[in-house]
C-alpha cells in the first residue's frame, strides 16, 4: 500500500516536471515557430484576425521573391564575412592565447586588458572607423568588414582559448618538445587536439557574434556586401512594413546558425561547461 | 651512449636561486640517480639537461657537444615524465610512434621500432587501445616505450614511479633496472625516494638546497656519509642521532650522553668544541646475547618503549641519551614494552658528526 502510494507520488512529480518543461519549451520555441510560419503565409493570412496558428497550405512565394530580387545574396555575404573572420580570429587568437599562457607575454594582467576591448560599445567608435574606412576605401568591401569583425572577435577568442590552453598539462607539450617537435608543431599536434572541444565552442560563439552583427554592417555597407541583418531593415518602410519578406529573410538568417549549433552541440555543451569552471 | 658534463651550473627563477653551482660528470652508460628532498633542485637540474629550462650560468655538454643553446629536440635525448604525458587522443601505437613521426621517419621503420619496443615491454596487446583504457603501470610502460623507440643517446626520468602504488613501483623499478642493463644507455633518474635511488643507481647524487651534498656509489654514500644530512636521508628506518658532550676519559676521548652513559670514541679528534652527535643505523644497533664485551663494542640496557615486528625483522624503540632510537633485531621474541633489552653496537659502525656544520668528523 505504502509502496503503491510512493510510486504514485513519484509519477505525479514526474508528470509535473514534464508539464513545466513543456510549458517553458512552448514559451521559448513559439516566437521561432511564429517567425517561420509567417514566412510561409500569404499577406492575407498574416494580417488575419483572429490569428491563423497554422495556414491551410504552406507557400514559398515569400522566399522565391527574395531569391528573384537577389536579396538572398545578403545571407551569402553574412556567411562569407562571419566564416572568414571566424577562421582568422580562431587561428590568430589561439596563437595569442598560447603565447599568453606559456610565455606570459605582456605579463599576468595582459589578458584582462585584451578582454576589456569587448566592454567598449561599438557605437562609440563607429564614426571614427567610418572616417578611416572612407579614407582607406574599405567601405562596402568584404575585406573591410572581415578586418573589423576579426578585430572585435580576437579578444573573445584569446580570452576563451587562454582558459582551455591553461588546462593542458605542460608535460604533454614538454614531452613533444623533447620528442622532436618545434613550438609550432607542438601547437598543431598537441595544443589543437587537446583544446579541440574549446576550439569548436569558441568558434561557434565567434561565428554567431559576427553573424548577428548589425551596427558596423549598417554603417559600413552600401550595396555590395549588405549582410542579412541590414537587409532585413530594408523592408521596414515609411508607409508600410513588408512582414512577409521580413519573416522570410529572418528565417533564412537563422538557418545557418541552427545547422552550426546542432552539428557542434556535443562540443558546445562540454566547451561551455569547461570554460565555466575555468573562468 | 654518451657522457654528460655539467660545470658551474647556476639557475634562478626570479629571485629564487635554485641551482647554486653544480659540477657533475656522468660517464657514458652509467645509471645516475639525482636524489634529495623536494625543492632541492634535482628536477630543475634534469629539466636543464633536457633543455626545458634555460641554463642561467655554466655549461652542459652531452657527448662533448655544448648543448646550452640547443633546443630539446636537437639534444637526442628522451624523457619519461611523472604523470606519463601520454596524448589522450592518440592510440598507444601512435603515442609510441609520436617522436618517430615528428622526425619524419619512414612508416615501415616506425612499425618495426614500435613493435619491437612494445614486445620488449610486454604491451603488444595494448597497441590499439587509448591511454584512458590503461592502468597506471601500463601507461608508464607506454611512456617508457615512447622513449626507447627513439634510440636516444641519453635517457632522462623525472620521478617516473611516484604515481604508482607500492607493489607496482617495485615491479617497474626492476624493469627499469633491466632496461638499463639491456640497452646500456646513459640514464639520469630523479627521485625523492631513497630506496629507488639505492636500488637503481650506479651512482647516487644527493642534492640539498641547490647544491650537490655528496655523490658516489650507493653503498659508499650509505656507509660513509659526508654529512649528517646524507646519513639521515639514506636508510630506512632512519639512522639514530644521539647528542652528547665530549669528555676526556683517561687515555682517550669519550662522549657523555645526557643520561650519563659514556661512549668511548674510536680515535682522538681535534678540538671540535664541547658537543658531538653520534649516528648509528638501526641495523647496527642490535640485541646483545653475549655477556662479554668485545673490543670496540658498546653495550647498553634500556627499557623497551615500542615493538614493531615486520616479519623478517623487528624494530624496537628505546631511549638513548634522551633521544628515541630504533634498534633492529632479528628475533621475534624481542620482549614487551616496559621490559629491559640488552643492546650493543660496534664502534666501527658509529659515525660522529659536528653538530654545527653537520660534517662527519670520525
Amino acid at each position: 500500500m505504502t509502496n503503491l502510494s510512493v510510486a504514485a507520488t513519484r509519477r505525479w512529480k514526474l508528470a509535473g516536471r514534464y508539464g513545466l518543461a513543456s510549458l517553458l519549451l512552448v514559451f521559448f520555441v513559439f516566437p521561432i515557430y511564429w517567425l517561420f510560419i509567417i514566412s510561409l503565409k500569404t499577406p492575407d493570412e498574416i494580417f488575419h484576425f483572429p490569428p491563423i496558428w497554422y495556414p491551410k497550405s504552406l507557400q514559398f512565394a515569400n522566399y522565391a521573391v527574395l531569391f528573384k530580387d537577389g536579396d538572398a545574396v545578403s545571407v551569402l555575404n553574412s556567411l562569407i564575412l562571419a566564416g572568414v573572420s571566424t577562421v582568422i580570429a580562431m587561428i590568430f587568437g589561439t596563437m595569442c592565447a598560447y603565447s599568453l599562457v606559456r610565455f606570459k607575454t605582456g605579463g599576468e594582467d595582459f589578458a584582462v586588458w585584451v578582454i576589456s576591448q569587448r566592454l567598449m560599445p561599438p557605437i562609440a567608435i563607429i564614426f571614427p572607423i567610418f572616417l578611416l574606412y572612407v579614407y582607406l576605401g574599405w567601405v562596402d568591401s568584404y575585406g573591410g568588414l572581415i578586418v573589423l569583425y576579426t578585430a572585435f572577435n580576437l579578444p573573445y577568442v584569446i580570452w576563451m582559448m587562454r582558459g582551455y590552453i591553461e588546462d593542458i598539462p605542460l608535460e604533454l607539450e614538454e614531452s613533444a618538445l623533447v620528442d622532436g617537435c618545434s613550438r609550432w608543431a607542438v601547437l598543431w599536434k598537441v595544443v589543437f587536439p587537446m583544446a579541440r572541444t574549446g576550439l569548436f565552442a569558441t568558434a561557434v560563439f565567434t561565428f554567431v557574434f559576427a553573424w548577428n552583427e548589425f551596427i558596423f554592417a549598417l554603417v559600413l555597407t552600401r550595396t555590395e556586401v549588405v549582410t542579412y541583418t541590414v537587409q532585413v531593415t530594408h523592408y521596414f518602410g515609411g508607409q508600410s512594413n513588408f512582414w512577409a519578406k521580413i519573416a522570410a529573410m529572418s528565417a533564412l538568417g537563422t538557418v545557418p546558425v541552427f545547422i552550426t549549433v546542432s552539428l557542434l552541440q556535443r562540443f558546445l555543451v562540454r566547451g561551455i561547461s569547461m570554460g565555466a569552471v575555468k573562468g | 651512449m654518451s657522457d654528460v658534463r655539467i660545470s658551474g651550473l647556476h639557475k634562478t627563477f626570479g629571485t629564487v636561486h635554485v641551482l647554486k653551482g653544480i659540477d657533475l660528470e656522468i660517464p657514458a652508460g652509467e645509471f645516475t640517480v639525482l636524489v634529495g628532498p623536494s625543492g632541492c633542485g634535482k628536477s630543475t637540474l634534469l629539466r636543464t639537461i633536457a633543455g626545458l629550462e634555460e641554463v642561467g650560468q655554466g655549461d652542459i655538454s652531452i657527448s662533448g657537444v655544448n648543448v646550452n643553446s640547443l633546443r630539446p629536440r636537437d639534444r637526442n635525448i628522451a624523457m619519461v615524465f611523472q604523470n606519463y604525458a601520454l596524448y589522450p587522443y592518440l592510440s598507444v601505437f601512435e603515442n609510441i610512434a609520436f617522436g618517430l613521426r615528428a622526425r619524419k621517419m619512414e612508416d615501415h621503420e616506425v612499425r618495426l621500432r614500435v613493435n619491437s619496443a612494445a614486445d620488449m615491454l610486454g604491451i603488444t596487446g595494448l597497441l590499439d587501445r587509448f591511454p584512458k583504457q590503461l592502468s597506471g603501470g601500463q601507461r608508464q610502460r607506454v611512456a617508457i616505450g615512447r622513449a626507447i623507440v627513439r634510440k636516444p643517446q641519453l635517457f632522462l626520468f623525472d620521478e617516473p614511479l611516484s604515481n604508482l602504488d607500492a607493489q607496482l613501483r617495485d615491479e617497474m623499478r626492476g624493469e627499469i633496472k633491466k632496461l638499463h642493463q639491456d640497452l646500456g644507455i646513459t640514464m639520469v633518474y630523479v627521485t625523492h625516494d631513497q630506496i629507488e635511488a639505492m636500488t637503481l643507481a650506479d651512482r647516487i647524487v644527493l642534492m640539498r638546497e641547490g647544491r650537490i651534498e655528496q655523490m658516489g656509489s650507493p653503498l659508499n654514500v650509505y656507509e660513509q656519509p659526508a654529512t649528517r644530512f646524507v646519513a639521515g636521508f639514506l636508510g630506512s628506518p632512519k639512522i639514530n642521532f644521539i647528542s652528547g658532550e665530549l669528555v676526556d676519559a683517561g687515555d682517550r676521548q669519550a662522549m657523555r650522553l645526557s643520561d650519563g652513559e659514556i661512549i668511548p670514541l674510536p680515535k682522538r679528534t681535534q678540538a671540535w668544541g664541547q658537543s658531538i652527535v653520534l649516528g648509528i643505523r638501526p641495523q647496527h644497533l642490535g640485541r646483545s646475547t653475549d655477556s662479554k664485551v668485545k673490543a670496540g663494542e658498546v653495550k647498553l640496557s634500556r627499557p623497551i618503549e615500542i615493538v614493531q615486528p615486520t616479519g623478517s625483522r623487528t624494530y624496537v624503540t628505546i631511549k638513548i641519551g634522551g633521544t628515541q632510537c630504533i634498534a633492529e633485531t632479528e628475533s621475534m621474541e624481542t620482549g614487551r614494552p616496559g621490559e629491559t633489552i640488552d643492546l650493543s653496537f660496534d664502534l666501527q659502525h658509529a659515525i660522529f658528526f659536528d653538530p654545527t656544520s653537520g660534517a662527519a668528523i670520525i
